[in-house]
């Protein structure tokens, strides 16, 4: 398999909840809309489609409750049968494997991270966290050595011995975690992870998934309905409605060209400035002489605020990762994004 | 609305013609009047059936061999228990250890209290001279209620893998659940011989639905988060049940285990009636002969097992894994173990040198049952008492008992099928109402029509005079949270005494007579009324009793628009498991002399009339079904409507 394959691919997966779904699949035709489908006795949790996540990559699947984003990443999983379709994992179709393989990809490969974290309650932190490393037949030393480290990772050292009901939310949500990597998967599925905790220990626990996404580069599918979340950690953000996905881009893009009505309403209310780079709105120096300090591509306009504001400069060089050069970024577009555009 | 009222009348239309078939019943034709009794066919039928099946099919030789697995473990549990001279042949464990032991599970499952309770109880057993039939008890209880156990857990597990099984175990259930006992008693006589392996047979079949019920339950509400964590970790099906599901389905489970315990307690105290001995023997025994005193006795002594096998086994329902902090040692992590070791060897020892800690003597047992016979003799015939209990005797008699069950007995057959189908129908719809028509139908058919009344009527009136005393009773207590909570503690204390305690103390009132059946079920049935009319006034959302309390209601106007109302679907339920315990009540109360089917079904355990038996006992399935299905569906209907 070469570089290039995604490693979870999803090509027109539909998932139809109802009395007899392949059936009513197979007369479907290709364009019925979701209320369409509804009219009929049928719930379309995911609604054609497809989307490829590369290796290292996160993903963000973003929407409001019951547009299909967890029944989406269930069926990455095959926790749920897709009823058309199919899912690659590096290329196979999971929909395909016998129940051994499915179990073997899953000791191997996946690891998952649930809402309610789904901890084993009469399992102690460490027998919770070594539960998946049991389940593959790991001897009772490795397994507790590694159950320790990833403990230690997530920073539940010295609580290995307490039962789920004795530790705070956060810190089972460690344990949720600590136990989806104890595998060392390659995928990591993440299904609202910080919603069922309050704001303050959310945002640590952000802090620390992304301290762990820099030191794992795992590929990753993310759930969320909180767009702040999404902004923060996303590499690209799918937005879902209905079952289907409204847009998947970056985040950039998804801000300032919505593909739809439902994400300019979606995105509405987000501080643009915040999440567009300066890399975005550079456009090519086509021979236009620059002048003065360029500003790097990876900052954001707010960061930028006081700079255009008090520059005089029509267009600002842009500057790459090394210092070279990459574009040039009109000032007041900028200040149009900063400010919104007035209209 | 429409369809509502149409329903009602439908109802009512049925009503009416059961009151013109009354009214006309000179007029009738006999065979409206009474069907021709037909039983001793169906008792023919099933009889060659049973035969058939005993003999022929030689079913009879797989249950005697089951029965003498089972009986060599209950013998081997009665060696160790009191004695019984069967292999390994050992001595009986002394009462001091067993007391100790007991004592011992009780601190590490509750605390001092559970400790002292356990180790009272048994200390108790002991002084009182009733040892060795506490221990007969005990080893049916300790091989019945793991085969109980296992089996239900089984079944459970089976029935919530596969619906097929679900659909067809259901019916069955609600079968076994309402089939009076004496119809699992000759069964298990005849497949299973006389005695204690006959009597352990009976009570794990007794023992198991709710076990099953509560398994099925439980792993049905196992988090899918729990499941899905399960699976994508890797987990094989076996894995999942084994890893996942059993241990995150653990309470349910636990109670599951709680309710075999105490069905196979109040179900071995009832198998005295197929001569198992035991606590249920002598009770029955001191209770014929009117030795009121030695039955207190007795009866104090189950209720105190029953309390005791209840407490400990909810507390280990309640009891959470805990962790020891890092180096622990070993002797302080299984503590328990250790404790549990010592004490056996020390009673033991002391039980082998101080003959007295071995076993009590009759000597020196502190039984006073002759001596609570005179004082409650000297109590009951004091003038007032004399008075109140007289008076109320000739009451309920004359006012009530006899002119109720003379017009019940009065109404033509299908005036009282016509009424009950009209009931079913007012209460739930056309649904129940074909249930009910075809059952009590079939129980004409059955032909013990007048028995079936009998046993109607004593249920129904008991069931209203609990409801009388009761509700008012639960009303009151519901209002001070301190009530509230004695109730419950009392209700749920009642609940697990056998029903055979419930009896003693209607004898001992009103010695043998139709009151006394009246009374013996109205006590047993008060529980659930009380239980379920708390519950259900203490579910109404607090919002609700301050909208009322805030639109100026009085206590009274609160009570009748906003909390019975809503508390109603609840206090179905209550009645509705009333009614069940009832239906069960009175037949054992044939024990006191009734004319009912009970007494019939007690007369068929004497000899191997397995067809008049079951026609017996389905009789009264029948009845209780129908009116379980009508409640239940009212019950619901009320809900959808309350939207809850």
């Amino acid at each position: 398999m070469d570089k290039k394959t995604p490693v979870i691919s999803c090509r027109n997966v539909w998932k139809l909840f109802g009395p007899d779904p392949k059936q009513f699949l197979a007369t479907l035709k290709p364009d019925a809309s979701y209320e369409n489908i509804r009219a009929q006795g049928y719930i379309a949790g995911v609604h054609n489609v497809s989307v490829d996540v590369g290796r290292g990559e996160m993903l963000v699947i973003m929407g409001l409750s019951g547009s299909g984003k967890s029944t989406l990443v269930r069926c990455m999983g095959r926790l749920h049968e897709v009823t058309g379709g199919e899912v690659l994992i590096e290329g196979e179709d999971i929909g395909k494997l016998d129940e051994d393989a499915l179990i073997n990809l899953r000791r191997r490969k996946m690891g998952m991270v649930f809402q309610s974290f789904g901890l084993l309650p009469h399992r102690t932190v460490l027998e919770n966290v070594a539960f998946p490393l049991e389940m593959r037949g790991q001897d009772r030393h490795e397994r507790r050595a590694r159950a320790l480290e990833v403990i230690e990772l997530v920073g539940l050292a010295g609580r290995e011995d307490y039962f789920p009901r004795e530790l705070s939310g956060g810190q089972q949500q460690r344990v949720g975690i600590a136990r989806s990597l104890a595998i060392e998967p390659d995928i990591w599925f993440l299904d609202e992870p910080f919603s069922a905790l309050d704001p303050l220990i959310r945002r640590e626990m952000q802090d620390e998934f992304l301290r762990l996404q820099n030191m794992l580069e795992k590929t990753i599918v993310f759930i969320t309905h909180d767009f702040d979340e999404a902004l923060r950690l996303a590499d690209r953000i799918a937005i879902m409605k209905d079952g289907a996905i409204e847009q998947c881009d970056k985040p950039d893009q998804i801000v300032l060209n919505p593909a739809t009505s439902y994400v300019a309403k979606f995105t509405e209310e987000i501080d643009k400035a915040r999440v567009v780079h300066a890399g975005v709105l550079a456009r090519p120096v086509n021979g236009i002489e620059v002048t003065g300090e360029p500003v790097s591509e990876a900052s954001t306009i707010q960061s930028l605020a006081r700079l255009l504001i008090s520059d005089r400069r029509k267009l600002i060089p842009v500057a790459g990762k090394s210092g070279e050069l990459v574009g040039v970024m009109d000032r007041q577009e900028a200040l149009d994004v900063l400010l919104g555009s007035g209209s | 609305m429409t369809s509502f009222s149409r329903h009602a009348l439908t109802g009512l239309w049925l009503l009416v013609l059961a009151v013109v078939l009354t009214a006309l019943k000179p007029l009738l034709p006999p065979v409206l009047d009474r069907l021709p009794v037909w039983h001793p066919i169906w008792s023919h039928y099933l009889d060659t059936w049973f035969d058939w099946l005993q003999n022929d099919l030689g079913l009879i030789h797989v249950t005697r061999l089951a029965a003498s697995g089972l009986g060599f473990l209950i013998d081997v549990a009665a060696n160790l228990l009191y004695g019984k001279a069967r292999w390994p042949r050992l001595e009986a464990i002394p009462w001091s250890t067993v007391a100790a032991l007991a004592a011992v599970a009780g601190y590490y499952l509750g605390g001092w209290r559970l400790a002292l309770l356990a180790g009272g109880t048994f200390t108790w057993c002991a002084l009182m001279g009733q040892w060795k039939w506490t221990m007969e008890t005990m080893s049916v209880i300790v091989i019945a209620a793991p085969f109980g156990f296992l089996i239900g857990l089984l079944l459970g597990i089976w029935s919530w893998k596969s619906s097929r099984v679900e659909s067809v175990l259901r019916p069955v259930l609600a079968v076994l659940q309402t089939l009076p006992f004496f119809t699992y008693l000759l069964p298990a006589v005849i497949f299973f011989k006389v005695g204690p392996t006959a009597a352990s047979v009976a009570t794990i079949v007794y023992a198991i639905p709710p076990m099953i019920l509560m398994t099925a339950v439980g792993l049905k509400k196992v988090s899918s988060d729990v499941v899905e964590a399960g699976k994508m970790s890797g987990c094989t099906r076996w894995q999942m049940l084994t890893r996942v599901y059993l241990p995150a389905a653990r309470t349910e489970i636990l109670i599951g285990l709680n309710q075999v315990i105490m069905l196979s307690l109040a179900m071995v105290v009832l198998t005295a009636f197929i001569g198992m001995p035991g606590l249920g023997a002598k009770l029955l025994a001191m209770m014929n002969s009117f030795k009121l005193g030695r039955s207190v006795e007795i009866g104090i002594t189950i209720v105190l097992l029953a309390v005791t096998l209840d407490r400990l086994s909810k507390a280990l329902v309640v009891k959470q894994p805990e962790h020891f902090e890092k180096g622990t040692p070993w002797w302080i992590r299984h503590q328990a173990w250790l404790v549990a070791g010592g004490v056996f060897v020390f009673f033991t020892a002391l039980g082998r040198m101080v003959p007295f800690f071995n076993e009590v003597s009759r000597s020196q047992s502190l039984s006073v049952g002759s001596e609570i016979d005179d004082v409650m003799k000297a109590v009951l015939d004091w003038d007032p008492i004399q008075a109140v209990t007289g008076f109320l005797r000739y009451f309920f008699n004359v006012w009530v008992l006899v002119p109720t069950e003379n017009a019940l007995l009065y109404v033509p057959t299908f005036g009282l099928i016509a009424a009950i189908t009209g009931f079913c129908w007012l209460m739930g719809g056309a649904r129940p109402a074909i249930i009910g028509f075809v059952f009590f139908t079939a129980v004409a058919v059955l032909g013990w029509w007048d028995r079936a009344m009998l046993t109607l009527h004593s249920t129904v009136t008991a069931t209203l005079l609990a409801v009388i005393i009761g509700m008012p009773l639960a009303i009151w207590a519901s209002r001070s949270e301190k009530a509230t909570r004695r109730m419950i503690y009392v209700c749920d204390t009642a609940q697990t005494f056998p029903s055979f305690i419930y009896l003693l103390p209607a004898i001992m009132l009103f010695g043998i007579t139709p009151v006394t059946v009246i009374l013996a079920i109205l006590i047993y049935t008060m529980v659930p009324v009380v239980r379920y009319t708390i519950e259900g006034l203490r579910g109404v959302p607090a919002e609700m009793t301050e909208a009322a309390d805030m639109s100026g209601a009085t206590r009274w106007q609160k009570l009748v628009n906003v909390q019975l109302p809503l508390a109603m679907p609840t206090i179905a339920v209550g009645l509705n498991q009333a009614l069940m315990f009832s239906f069960f009540m009175v037949i054992i109360a044939a024990f006191i002399g009734t004319r009912d089917l009970g007494q019939e079904m007690q007369r068929t355990l004497a000899g191997t009339d397995l067809g008049k038996n079951f026609t017996l006992g389905f009789s009264v399935v029948l009845m209780a079904i129908t009116f379980d299905v009508a409640i239940n569906a009212w019950a619901e209907k009320k809900r959808k409507l309350l939207g809850l």
